[in-house]
């Protein structure tokens, strides 16, 4: 059958069995939107602009696991890009964006609207092409989905000429290739287990990739068998339920008393899809010492970059865990455990911040599945802390790069990847701003979003290191917007309301989940509150800050 | 530390910058690189020359292999490899003195390539030693300028680099 590369795009897609794709149209993607029109299978969600399309994809993959898909034209389009698959590089989110470019007549003239994506977005994706020939457009497409999704996944960018748009070709349709992890050797698991048994005080530290590879049953087998506890890192929330006894709450440099304490006094740390980044390894030479570390990690240029193993697998999490559960012996570990359980009990909040009441009391309210994303700050580190995640796939937040702004797109994302249940954004006023604008898409799209505005008038996160580092010298972190948000959210078609007090609390947050369509509470909040406790970069578990007097 | 890669990469635009843009992200010193044709029209053959230690080149092989376009990589090991380096050679050469230099020249078995009324151009290939070596004899005559390639290295023996399985047992 004689195809149009724009209508192959659209038929590759379909082959993938994508059915939603977040996007904006321009001049070098017409042909990619008219045959999008003509086709009709996918559901093209236009947002207010590429980044929040970006950022959508984003949310849609963290929620799905499917790859995300977004759509964007060239030269500003493409560049709007760049943040959200930045985002998704740097938290091993599957991605495929798709950009047009101008005519290869036009290519490096700087004709209008020619930017070289490729070129920018280089070091943040796995790959990227650039078709000059509707001969290669399919291959490249398939090629992208399977990169996207295998292995570590990641970002992929596909940037078409506009030329290839109306190119014909023959087009002999395929199925979708499916990544099949390589098997852990038995020597491996072999090894790695006499580890695990030989352990008295064995400590799981379980990042994403225990998402990414869809190995939760194995990582609670895992956690059960050894009767270790687990501390989890912003991308490994949700790996195992927080209602689990063993769950410590999250790791790192805002993370719990209860993990801190049992990754210092444990003898094996058995780190499980993740990356020692520096806000879990602060001080990556001190971080272990005295202790074994054991990594399973399915890219390996991750084992011994920040924290040297004294072995590792490098497999795919499930896959691994899969050859050494079996070879587990049953040993009484629950001295060590019910230890690490007492700390966890005994962790009551010092200095209760007034977002843990709202985020609690919404956790109550909201059922267990609800999907939920953050921005970027202090209310992120909050709901990392306090919002109980029960299951993998609910979570969306910007880890590695810290994006503020992730949110908005993220939550859309999230509620359409999860056949549009309620969800729930937590963000602040500082990244609210940054992406706004996307409040008109959850309207049109009639989304039902609770976005919890914790509205403080400050940059909180930042105004926190100020407070910290820079004696209080609060340098352009005080807001001063004159913005009413309830009105803000009024006149773009959303519900406001508003928790000024405690007794807003409850009432208010039950009138946003029986809300139908997008809900912006504006969470009235000090700017005094802060985000502990904490561990100053460089340092080590043991000088976790409670109080900030 | 010097050490040597060796990589088989897809013969397309762009594959070079996103090596080279990735050496530079990542703070990868590297003394040289060389890029040929091999035997399969869609492989190029780099050969890198890194400087650094021995975290640096296992990060620098992992992080190579990440890249979709590198198809195959290993390090060349200093015993088990032939390390070889083209060097041209612009010398100032006046009638007199141009004796003095044919006879440095008979001794590092270099070619002469091009003589004119005051300078002539030597080639030498060798492993870069010995090229570093006919550098400094030829110092004081004048070098008007110079080329190197750069290192480029094969695996003694029958195993070739598209038989490595993985990079793992290598580094």
């Amino acid at each position: 059958m004689q195809l149009s590369g724009a209508e192959i795009l659209i038929q590759c897609l379909a082959e993938q069995g994508v059915d939603t794709v977040f996007g904006y149209p321009g001049g070098a993607v017409l042909d990619i939107y008219d045959a999008l029109y003509r086709d009709g299978r996918i559901n093209h969600i236009l947002t207010a602009h590429e980044q929040g399309a970006a950022h959508a994809a984003d949310g849609y993959a963290r929620v799905t696991g499917k790859v995300g898909v977004c759509f964007a034209t060239s030269g500003p389009g493409a560049t709007n890009l760049v943040t959200g698959i930045a985002t998704a590089y740097m938290d091993s989110v599957p991605l495929v964006a798709i950009t047009g470019n101008v005519g290869l007549s036009m290519l490096g003239r700087d004709s209008f609207q020619e930017i070289d994506i490729c070129g920018i977005t280089m070091p943040i994706t796995k790959h990227n092409y650039i078709i000059k020939d509707v001969s290669e457009l399919a291959d490249a497409i398939r090629e992208a989905f399977l990169i996207a999704s295998s292995g570590r996944k990641g970002p992929v960018l596909i940037d078409i000429l506009k030329n290839v748009q109306t190119q014909k070709t023959e087009y002999v349709p395929a199925t979708p290739e499916v990544y099949k992890p390589k098997a852990t050797p038995e020597l491996q698991a072999k090894k790695l287990a006499e580890i695990l048994n030989g352990s008295e005080r064995p400590f799981i530290l379980a990042g994403g990739g225990v998402i990414g590879s869809g190995a939760e049953r194995e990582l609670l087998s895992l956690a059960e068998k050894l009767g270790a506890p687990v501390g989890c890192t912003m991308m490994g929330l949700g790996s195992i339920p927080a209602s689990n006894p063993l769950f410590l709450g999250l790791i790192g440099m805002h993370g719990t008393h209860a993990s801190a304490r049992a990754c210092l006094d444990c003898d094996v740390i058995i780190a499980v899809g993740t990356r020692f980044s520096d806000r879990v390894a602060l001080n990556r030479d001190k971080f272990a010492s005295g202790r074994k570390v054991v990594q399973i990690e399915i890219d390996g240029a991750e084992i011994d970059k920040n924290v040297s193993t004294d072995y590792s697998v490098m497999s795919d999490v499930a896959t691994c865990l899969k050859a050494v559960l079996p070879l587990l012996e049953r040993k009484d570990r629950t001295e060590w455990t019910n230890r690490c359980i007492a700390i966890k009990k005994e962790d009551v909040i010092k200095a209760p911040v007034e977002a843990y009441r709202i985020l609690r009391a919404a956790s109550e309210i909201f059922p267990k599945d609800t999907p939920i994303a953050t921005d970027v700050g202090q209310h992120q580190m909050w709901t990392a802390q306090y919002y109980p995640i029960e299951a993998p796939r609910l979570f969306c937040s910007s880890g590695g790069l810290g994006t503020m702004g992730y949110g908005m797109g993220a939550a859309m994302g999230a509620c359409f990847g999860s056949g549009k249940k309620k969800t729930l954004l937590v963000t602040g006023d500082g990244s609210f701003n940054m992406n706004m604008n996307e409040l008109s898409t959850m309207v049109t799209q009639n989304l039902p979003v609770v976005i919890l505005l914790m509205n403080n008038g400050v940059l909180g996160m930042v105004r926190q290191w100020q407070k910290i580092f820079y004696q209080n010298r609060f340098s352009q972190t005080t807001l001063h917007k004159k913005t009413n948000y309830l009105k803000f959210a009024e006149a773009f078609g959303a519900k406001p309301l508003l928790i000024e007090k405690e007794e807003d609390i409850i009432p208010v947050l039950k009138e946003a989940y029986r809300a139908e369509g997008p809900v912006l509470v504006d969470c009235r909040i000090s700017p005094d509150d802060n985000a502990l406790p904490m561990i100053k970069p460089g340092q080590t578990y043991d000088t976790q800050i409670d109080t900030m007097e | 530390m010097q050490y040597t890669i060796s990589a088989l990469v897809t013969n397309k635009s762009g594959v070079l910058s996103k090596i080279s843009g990735l050496f530079s992200r990542r703070g990868f010193n590297i003394d040289s690189l060389s890029v040929c044709k091999t035997e399969d029209p869609q492989l190029s053959r780099m050969t890198i020359v890194l400087n650094g230690d021995d975290y640096t080149l296992r990060q620098m092989v992992k992080q190579m292999d990440k890249l979709i376009e590198v198809k195959k990589i290993m390090p060349a090991s200093e015993n088990e490899s032939i390390f070889r380096e083209l060097l041209l050679l612009k010398v100032s050469a006046s009638a007199d003195i141009r004796n003095q230099i044919v006879e440095i020249k008979e001794i590092y078995k270099a070619k002469v390539v091009d003589l004119s009324l005051n300078s002539m151009i030597l080639e030498l290939t060798g492993d870069p030693n010995k090229l570093d070596a006919f550098i400094r004899v030829i110092q004081p005559y004048g070098i008007l300028e110079m080329a190197r390639t750069g290192i480029t290295a094969l695996k003694r023996g029958d195993e070739c680099i598209k038989d490595v399985e993985s990079y793992e047992d290598l580094i």
